[in-house]
């Protein structure tokens, strides 16, 4: 039965994806990408990757639909027709990906069956994983241990990677506009003549961002973590942003706590590993933190998921202030 | 036999509901122009999701799964009408004027930004 629910999702994968290429409104192109991580969020789900399929749907689905939205606005939506005399190139890289593409299927006919046990990736560490994280985390969640004890190098690296992005979006759009730009923009923007969607977000919004919280401190004991939690949180003060104005949005956040919050992020994760080795660890081995070994993994772990949440959520709206801020440029 | 008797009501709740997708399916591929299609899309917002939830709640009963169901149906019943009004209320402020036949299927160019900004919060 979950073969054929597969099936018929990734058989509209593709179909989304082709409409994807094929449409040249760059504003259908965005819904659809949508659709498409949504999509995709339902097959990590059904693949029981629980966690991947809520930051898919929370990233991929929700903000950066969004922030593509922003980009629409300042740029246009419609593709630039395409001259005469430029089929040639499309020719060869049809040419090329039909290659790949066989190559590829031809490759997986050497793959072990989906979900068997005994294959490689599954004999590697990933037992070890299993065993472990009862003793040394003492809770469920196997994927927020790997992420954020077992692999929280890795993780600290995907932080400064948000934290890059946050940072290079920010060169590339300018933090501050003109002031004079600004004041239209406050009375013009939001949704404040529209009564049902005010008042309905209004209902929602304290709703998304408790729901953002628990998957940020549950993350031990159910799918999320600071990631996850971060994308909600953002996604709540982007809908407020859309409902009252971007304005009311930086009055209630404003831009130096974002900024705050995701240097604070990478810098709490970075001084989790010094403390660490200040107190006779190696980096970012959390057992040290408290008597207890376990306990001290824990509070490494609950420290450290703080940080991404804060990082991420901060890199998002940060990013999606620098597109809603700027001036559409005829 | 009062299992019966639930399993019975949910199941006609179910095919109902699945009816009602079914429908809005069709009519959002099959009516002439976007109000009535959205008007068809509506009724798997709110008809569907309320037959279907209902549905599944007779068949999990009194558990905590049925608690998250209910949370969900009431999500799906706030946000799925009022996208569907904010979507509708786009189109008339983009230029779209709700008529019979396949009048005005694309707003034109100039105003097609509008859209977009109205279209975000859902």
């Amino acid at each position: 039965m979950i073969y054929i629910f597969a099936l018929f999702l990734l058989t509209l994968l593709v179909i989304t994806a082709v409409a994807i290429v094929r449409t040249e409104d760059l504003f259908v192109s965005v819904i659809l990408t949508s659709i498409f991580s949504l999509l995709m969020a339902i097959n990590f789900f059904i693949l029981d990757a629980a966690d991947v399929a809520l930051t898919e749907a929370a990233v991929g689905a929700g903000v950066t639909t969004v922030i593509f939205l922003c980009a629409l606005a300042l740029t246009g939506d419609q593709e630039k027709p395409q001259k005469e005399g430029q089929n040639r190139g499309q020719k060869v890289a049809l040419v090329v990906v039909g290659f790949l593409a066989l190559l590829i299927i031809y490759s997986t006919f050497d793959n072990p069956r989906l979900g068997d046990p005994d294959a490689p990736v599954h004999q590697h560490v990933a037992p070890w994983y299993l065993e472990k994280t009862p003793e040394y985390m003492d809770f469920p969640n196997v994927v927020t241990a790997i992420l954020s004890s077992f692999r929280g190098y890795d993780t600290l690296g995907e932080v400064f990677v948000v934290f890059a992005a946050c940072i290079g979006v920010l060169f590339i759009l300018g933090v501050s506009p003109p002031r004079k730009s600004l004041q239209v923009s406050v009375r013009k923007s939001g949704l404040r003549h529209h009564l049902i969607p005010q008042v309905v977000g209004r209902l929602l919004i304290p709703f998304i961002v408790l729901f953002g919280l628990y998957t940020q401190f549950h993350g031990e004991y159910g799918p999320g973590g600071g990631f996850q939690a971060g994308a909600l949180i953002a996604t709540g003060v982007i809908l407020y942003a859309l409902l009252e104005g971007e304005a009311e949005a930086l009055r209630a956040v404003p831009r130096r706590v974002l900024l705050g919050m995701v240097v604070g992020g990478a810098l709490l994760y970075g001084s989790v590993g010094v403390v660490c080795m200040l107190m006779g660890g190696s980096f970012l081995d959390y057992s040290v933190l408290a008597a207890d070994p376990v306990w001290g993994q824990q509070l490494g772990i609950l420290i450290i998921e703080a940080g991404v949440g804060m990082a991420v959520c901060g890199a998002l709206l940060s990013i999606f202030h620098a597109f809603a801020a700027r001036e559409r440029l005829t | 036999m009062i299992d019966l008797a639930l399993d019975i009501m949910s199941w006609i709740l179910l095919t109902v509901g699945g009816a009602c997708v079914l429908i809005g399916g069709i009519g959002g591929l099959r009516l002439p122009n976007f109000y009535t299609r959205i008007h068809a899309a509506s009724l798997t917002d709110t008809m569907a999701t309320l037959l279907i939830f209902v549905g599944i709640i007779l068949q999990s009963g009194f558990t905590l799964a049925s608690l998250k169901l209910f949370a969900i149906m009431l999500f799906l019943l706030l946000t799925g009408p009022t996208a569907t009004y904010a979507l509708a209320n786009a189109a008339l402020l983009s230029g779209l004027k709700p008529g019979p036949g396949r009048s005005g299927l694309k707003p034109d160019a100039g105003t097609a930004k509008d859209k977009t900004k109205e279209n975000a919060p859902e």
